[in-house]
């Protein structure tokens, strides 16, 4: 793949750059949305980082006397059933909800990646093999085999991430494989071929950087369906276990019995997943166009 | 009579081209395309894409290859550059048989031919810049060092026409002839003897065709290129060529140097080619030689001369044997019986 020259691409843009900052204010402007998602993104980020200093309260710690208790100046968010701050626990949530999201997210995409691309390119048995393989993967609708995943791995931060990756490999190694098929008949291909370049190479270097553009849409649409995933998996007892703060089971928790009497326990983790898979989609859209150098102009 | 031959001719004729080899001589090509039916991909037959083709191009040289769409023109040129694998025959550069040579023992060889494609479009990689796919070759064949890189890049754009300042442009920013002119410079990175044209201003505008030819006439000259140089467009060969190729369905069918198979073919195929080229002087009275019917599919070529479903003058001789080439005057070849 090309090496990107900021500088120069930033200057034939018309930007008037001299430092790293005012080159991302250029890129702010020119892509309003993208740097709504990446502040959203950089804020969770944030808080995951430091959720100890913007918190008040430890999110493990029970209170029976402020079980169910309601937004206050003192608690936020309010407290939940067993008198936890709720917003100190979705504090915490981030690290959890942002390891499994962007953790499972590249784990499968990488791993869908090389088989999608190496299927695809090469063809043949490998790409026979590799598609039943798939096929058997994607038979389970994702949530499916995300709980068989779980369940015979074990409730752990670790295999709730490796869970979802698996359950994630069949889009991206289907997206990967469409676009090879037809970009490894394309002449700049072969014409790489003619230069005497190694088909791994070849592979590497000219047709996976085509690819990216659906990718990357995948991959964010992607990171909120898995924090989703984690939350189901959580519910059910095969995704982070207890007492750690996860969105997931602090929404699905409280969802059924709680919406009506202490409705703060569902909105505003809620808010937070919402928030997220926005931002994704946002920072991803914008991500997208910056790496096409066709869309940069 | 030889040794008073030898005796006589001690020294060649001083006006003769250098007798060296030939840069690319090819024997004999074939390329058969299996065709798979069935649940079990059984082989049903072939697609007799190119079939025993042989020629040879000098140093400094251009053959043209004309013939209608679907005649193997595209595969001769891919073939030849092994960059699919020929059924059988024989490719020798320099003297030197590349046919069975392993990927890694050809890669040297790869520096003597390069390939420039029909569509300028899809034959660069849109993310790189054109700097980028222009010096790939180099760093591919060593020239690892990015400022000597840099620096033959410069020199390359200039030979093409290019602006050094568009090294850092992508290819969208190009137009057509523009993105040509990258091709040919990616060709002529690793300063390659032959180089394989498979119609590479088809796709061009007829103005911006004529600086492409032009330039590729210009460098031809300044480096002694040989080129194989393959087209549809009878004018643009006539320009550029020195010898031209016939070929239809997968066979040459008349070979000569320009002039003479311009002005006197032999072949009723090539007869009703140049026939159907356009004049453009409303004056002249042109002779109508419409060919009826549609190429045969190489699938089942017909036996015989395989045109002569087409052919206005065929024998019952040509349904049944076919026609070997054989040399009507001095370089000057035919296959047909007639003539």
């Amino acid at each position: 793949m090309s090496t990107v020259d900021f500088r120069a691409e930033l200057a034939k843009a018309g930007a008037n750059v001299d430092s790293r900052w005012s080159a991302l204010a250029f890129f702010a402007r020119r892509y309003p949305l993208g740097a709504i998602g990446a502040a959203i993104m950089a804020l969770f980020v944030f808080a995951a980082i430091f959720a100890p200093l913007i918190t008040l309260y430890d999110p493990l710690t029970t209170n029976a006397s402020l079980s169910l208790a309601r937004p206050s100046a003192a608690h936020w968010l309010g407290c939940d059933f067993m008198g936890r701050d709720v917003y100190s626990r979705i504090v915490y949530g981030a690290r959890i909800s942002l390891a499994v999201g962007i953790g499972a997210t590249l784990l499968g995409g990488g791993i869908g990646v090389l088989i999608g691309l190496s299927s695809g390119y090469f063809g043949g048995w490998l790409d026979l093999a590799a598609q039943r393989l798939i096929d058997i993967l994607q038979s389970l609708p994702l949530i499916v085999m995300a709980l068989l995943m779980a369940a015979s791995l074990g409730p752990s931060l670790h295999n709730t991430i490796i869970a979802i990756s698996i359950a994630l490999i069949p889009s991206s190694a289907r997206v990967v494989r469409a676009s090879t098929l037809s970009l490894r008949e394309l002449q700049f291909v072969e014409a790489a071929r003619a230069i005497g370049m190694s088909e791994v190479r070849i592979a590497v270097r000219h047709v996976l950087p085509n690819t990216l553009a659906p990718l990357i849409v995948l991959g964010t649409a992607q990171l909120g369906a898995t924090i989703l995933i984690e939350a189901t998996l959580s519910f059910l007892g095969l995704g982070v276990p207890e007492p750690h703060p996860s969105w997931g089971r602090m929404l699905s928790e409280s969802a059924a019995e709680y919406v009506r009497t202490a409705p703060w326990l569902v909105i505003f983790p809620g808010l937070a997943i919402s928030a997220v898979v926005f931002g994704t989609n946002l920072l991803g859209d914008a991500v997208r166009d910056i790496l096409d150098p066709r869309q940069r102009g | 009579m030889p040794s008073t031959a030898n005796a006589l001719n001690l020294r060649p004729p001083e006006s003769a081209p250098a007798a060296a080899a030939p840069v690319v001589e090819v024997a004999g090509l074939r390329k058969y395309f299996p065709l798979k039916k069935g649940l079990l991909r059984r082989t049903a037959g072939y697609v007799r894409a190119v079939d025993d083709v042989s020629f040879a191009i000098a140093r400094g040289e251009t053959l043209g290859l004309v013939g209608e769409s679907g005649c193997g023109k595209s595969t001769v040129a891919r073939t030849l550059m092994r960059l699919i694998e020929p059924t059988a025959g024989s490719i020798k550069i320099n003297g030197q048989d590349v046919t069975r040579l392993g990927k890694r023992a050809l890669r040297p060889h790869r520096r003597q031919m390069q390939i420039i494609f029909q569509d300028p479009f899809s034959s660069l990689n849109p993310r790189m810049t054109a700097g980028d796919i222009v010096g790939e070759p180099l760093k591919i064949h060593g020239l690892t060092q990015s400022r000597a890189r840099h620096e033959r890049v410069a020199e390359l754009f200039e030979q093409v026409g290019l602006r050094a300042q568009q090294i850092n442009s992508f290819p969208h920013q190009f137009s057509g002839g523009q993105r040509q002119r990258i091709c040919i410079a990616r060709a002529l990175a690793l300063s390659p003897q032959l180089i394989v044209a498979d119609e590479p201003v088809s796709a061009l505008d007829v103005s911006i065709q004529a600086q492409v030819i032009n330039l590729m006439m210009d460098l031809q000259r300044q480096k002694q290129l040989s080129y194989l140089f393959i087209a549809h467009d009878l004018a643009v060969v006539e320009h550029i060529s020195h010898r031209v190729a016939v070929m239809y369905l997968g066979r040459i069918v008349e070979y000569a140097d320009k002039a003479t198979l311009f002005t006197d073919p032999r072949h009723p195929y090539t007869e009703a080619l140049l026939a159907a080229v356009p004049v453009p002087n409303p004056r002249i009275a042109r002779k109508k030689l419409l060919l009826p019917g549609d190429v045969p599919s190489p699938v089942n070529p017909p036996p015989g001369c395989s045109f002569h479903t087409r052919c206005p003058y065929a024998e019952a001789r040509c349904r049944i044997e076919r026609p070997l080439l054989r040399e009507v005057a001095p370089g000057h070849h035919v296959a047909c019986h007639l003539r």
